[in-house]
């Protein structure tokens, strides 16, 4: 963990969960694991707010628990995850996927699960369609089979997993004598052939509308029985069986979208069809970290092209060569049965599209000529001072002046040759080279040190501007009032005026900046995605 | 032969530490440093200016060429940009994801997840702190985790929401009305005044609160009715005492 990564984990929890959250969260990702008197010790919270703040990011799985034998009586020690805090991030990005995949109610499926951490498949099912008839015109309402059979979608595709599950473990004594201590550290184990087994499950019924304030005596009266009614229900079968949101598909998706993009964008729409099809079909065959995909034989892409893209069998099989021929290598073959055997080649995709971005925040920092040299670097790897001049075409000095700007960016690197074994400076080659890998990782740095000095300035903003946004809030709130009591019209606009025109326009500034800014913030994390892919696959390739 | 070549020359890319900007100001600092090493080669020998320990013209400075000026003072906060960066995507997609994570910012803060710090105490201890409930900053916690899957030590009690806990309260307050229910009550309101005394002891004891429920709703109004004499519903807080006294100004001279 960097400093900026605990920097904007710190800020993501202050966000979603509150300071105390944020507290407990940054002190455990900054020394460790720890157990919770000395959590509470070293951060001087109250014992109680921390109980809960590790009950809250246990129930998100940004933290875990484990039982050591530290300790007379063994102590539990608890450890976050920057990795998974980072991801919230993300957020928005898998709701919106979600959203496109299975429409409306997928998306609020996965935003349901997203804010609670992890929920019962019941649960889920309730929540979502009450939601869903509330948006609905009145006297409709939403059966809660069509949101069971979207669950089920979701997690047939493998975007919902099952939570690991308690198992039966009591914690080994280590004191002498005394009785076996019951267990106070429940072992939890994932069950690999049971991630994604859908529990049988009683559901029947529709989602309940919010009644509004006005039948607030009715409602109470009602709320009671409901209760007891929901007391009933709660037994629907699937107790202690949770599901939460599987990242890893995600990613996954993000990756093939991201593939069929540069295909499409590089060749053309068939040849990105024929990407997409070869992409769904190893879908559930290949592990997220593979470099290449299973390989399929031109048999099977022909026969699992959507049948809106008709193209001859001979066709598929120019296209196909022409994708292996390609010098950024996207497909390559694997054999010659069944006609040819091919495989996406992934591990290289992501490599360019990593270069690809590197290349382009030189650009956009530096200029088109130094973008030049940092491209011709990637190619040739080591280059002297003087090759750098011919091979770029660029005059001597601009050539220097941009090195050197580059070199103290951190992003060449000067390596030496000695030709002598005293390193004599005028008898030693210094060559200039690009190392992508550590240069992503700089690059990935940056990412989070941006997106955390977005989030700063956002807070900054919205803290100047706290009056005035009370004000308006409070003013909403009564034309609200206003409105659902049949007022005038000419209350109505007195209430309005009541805010300036210079404090409108100010709101307005405040809120177009607050929107750039978390625009920002989206724009950068598909930058982050990019890079941590690039990153993975070449650690997993070593 | 003591000198490093090496070192100098890996000094000019570890020039970064310096600073993160990227102005011309940086290759200033290159030839900054390469200039005070010059003075400082200098000074020791005092004899010929310029007396490098290496060899100058592989780094790339020719003889005799004009180095620009070095800087004596850190470079500004925001020095201008020479290039603007690019304007950002829009569109339906980042449109819809801005909605998106603004509704759920939004949605998080009314979510019992949100943890708030315990609010500051007020200037002066008031009478009617200890009748007026304040926000439950207490050992409380308002959602319901699967306890099974969480480490004991972890548990504290679950809040019950407020509506079924301001339910009771009116149906008590009818009941004093009548005599003899109010001297039953007394009677075991003082009984469970010696029980909860040795529950007490007990509950401090041990690390886990296993309270159900009910009982932790009686015991909260039966600690209100101990502290007093009185009865909840006769407690006047004084606060309409105050209208009357405005007419007889004349009774405070001492």
């Amino acid at each position: 963990m960097t400093a900026q990564e605990v920097r904007l984990c710190g800020l993501l929890l202050q966000e979603h969960f509150g300071e105390v959250v944020e507290k407990v969260g940054t002190h455990l990702l900054r020394i460790g694991p720890l157990s919770l008197r000395a959590i509470a010790h070293e951060t001087s919270t109250p014992l109680d707010l921390v109980k809960k703040s590790l009950c809250v990011l246990l129930q998100h799985s940004l933290c875990s628990f484990e039982g050591t034998q530290k300790g007379p009586r063994g102590v539990v020690e608890y450890r976050a995850s920057c990795e998974r805090i980072l991801r919230m991030l993300r957020y928005p990005r898998y709701i919106y996927t979600a959203k496109t995949l299975y429409g409306d109610t997928g998306e609020l499926i996965v935003e349901e699960v997203l804010q609670r951490g992890h929920m019962t498949m019941s649960h889920a099912v309730q929540t979502v369609a009450d939601r869903l008839t509330h948006n609905m015109e009145e006297g409709s309402s939403m059966e809660y089979s069509e949101v069971v059979s979207a669950f089920s979608r979701l997690v047939e595709t493998h975007l919902l997993q099952r939570c690991p599950s308690v198992t039966e473990g009591p914690l080994p004594v280590a004191s002498s004598g005394g009785p076996a201590a019951s267990a106070t550290v429940p072992t939890l184990s994932e069950c690999q052939t049971e991630r994604f087994n859908l529990p049988p499950i009683t559901l029947k019924g529709k989602g309940k509308r919010r009644l509004s304030n006005e039948d607030n005596e009715a409602e109470q009266a009602r709320g009671k029985r409901a209760r007891l009614d929901d007391a009933n229900t709660k037994t629907s079968g699937d107790e202690g069986i949770y599901w939460q949101v599987n990242f890893e598909r995600f990613h996954q998706y993000f990756r093939d979208q991201a593939i069929i993009g540069a295909v499409a964008s590089k060749l053309d729409q068939t040849s990105s069809e024929i990407v997409r099809t070869m992409l769904r079909m190893s879908e559930v065959t290949t592990t997220p970290t593979a470099a290449y995909t299973q390989p399929l034989s031109v048999n099977e892409i022909f026969r699992a092209l959507p049948p809106s893209y008709s193209i001859s069998r001979p066709v598929l099989e120019q296209y196909l060569t022409l994708l292996v021929d390609d010098p950024m290598e996207f497909v390559s073959k694997t054999g010659d049965s069944g006609g040819g055997m091919y495989a996406v080649y992934v591990h290289k995709v992501l490599t360019s599209l990593a270069r690809a971005t590197l290349e382009s925040v030189v650009q956009e920092r530096f200029g088109s000529r130094s973008a030049r040299i940092f491209r011709l670097l990637l190619r040739k790897r080591h280059l002297e001072q003087k090759q750098v001049e011919d091979f770029a075409m660029i005059p001597a000095k601009e050539a220097k002046e941009m090195l050197y700007m580059l070199l103290s960016e951190n992003l060449v690197q000067l390596q030496e040759i000695p030709k002598t074994p005293d390193h004599a400076p005028s008898r030693t080659f210094y060559l200039y080279t690009v190392n992508p890998l550590s240069t992503a990782r700089m690059l990935l740095q940056h990412c989070y040190k941006t997106v955390a000095n977005l989030i700063v300035r956002r807070l900054n903003e919205t803290k100047e501007n706290k009056r005035l946004l009370e004000k308006s809030q409070r003013i909403e709130a009564i034309l609200a009032s206003l409105q659902a009591s049949g007022a005038e019209a000419a209350q109505l606009t007195e209430v309005e005026e009541m805010i300036t025109a210079p404090e409108r326009q100010q709101l307005e500034a405040l809120r177009h900046h607050v929107n750039k800014l978390d625009s920002s913030e989206n724009q950068v994390d598909e930058t982050i995605f990019l890079l941590e892919s690039h990153i993975s696959s070449t650690m997993a390739s070593r | 032969m003591g000198f490093k070549p090496a070192t100098i020359c890996l000094q000019t890319e570890r020039l970064n530490l310096l600073s993160h900007t990227v102005t011309s100001a940086v290759c200033r600092q290159t030839v900054l440093f390469l200039s005070s090493a010059v003075r400082m080669a200098g000074r020791g020998r005092g004899r010929g200016r310029g007396q490098l320990t290496f060899n100058i013209e592989a780094v790339g400075i020719g003889k005799g060429e004009n180095l620009p000026p070095s800087t004596l003072q850190p470079t500004p906060l925001f020095p201008p940009m020479e290039h603007k960066p690019v304007p950002l995507q829009t569109g339906e997609e980042a449109e819809y994801m801005l909605a998106l994570k603004q509704e759920l910012r939004g949605a998080m803060k009314n979510l019992p997840f949100y943890i708030r710090p315990a609010a500051p105490k007020k200037d002066v201890e008031r009478y009617s702190d200890k009748y007026q409930s304040t926000e439950p900053t207490d050992n409380t916690i308002e959602w319901d985790p699967d306890w099974k899957r969480l480490p004991r030590e972890l548990r504290v009690r679950v809040r019950k929401p407020l509506k079924e806990r301001a339910l009771p309260a009116p149906k008590c307050a009818k009941k004093p009305r009548v005599d003899k229910e109010e001297i039953i009550r007394k009677l075991e309101t003082l009984e469970k005044k010696e029980e909860e005394l040795s529950s007490d002891e007990e509950e401090r004891e041990k690390k886990q609160e296993e309270e159900e429920q009910e009982g932790e709703e009686e015991y909260d109004e039966e600690e209100f009715e101990e502290e007093t004499d009185y009865i909840m519903s006769y407690f006047d807080n004084g606060e309409e005492f105050g209208g009357d006294s405005d007419d007889n100004m004349d009774e405070a001279t001492y």
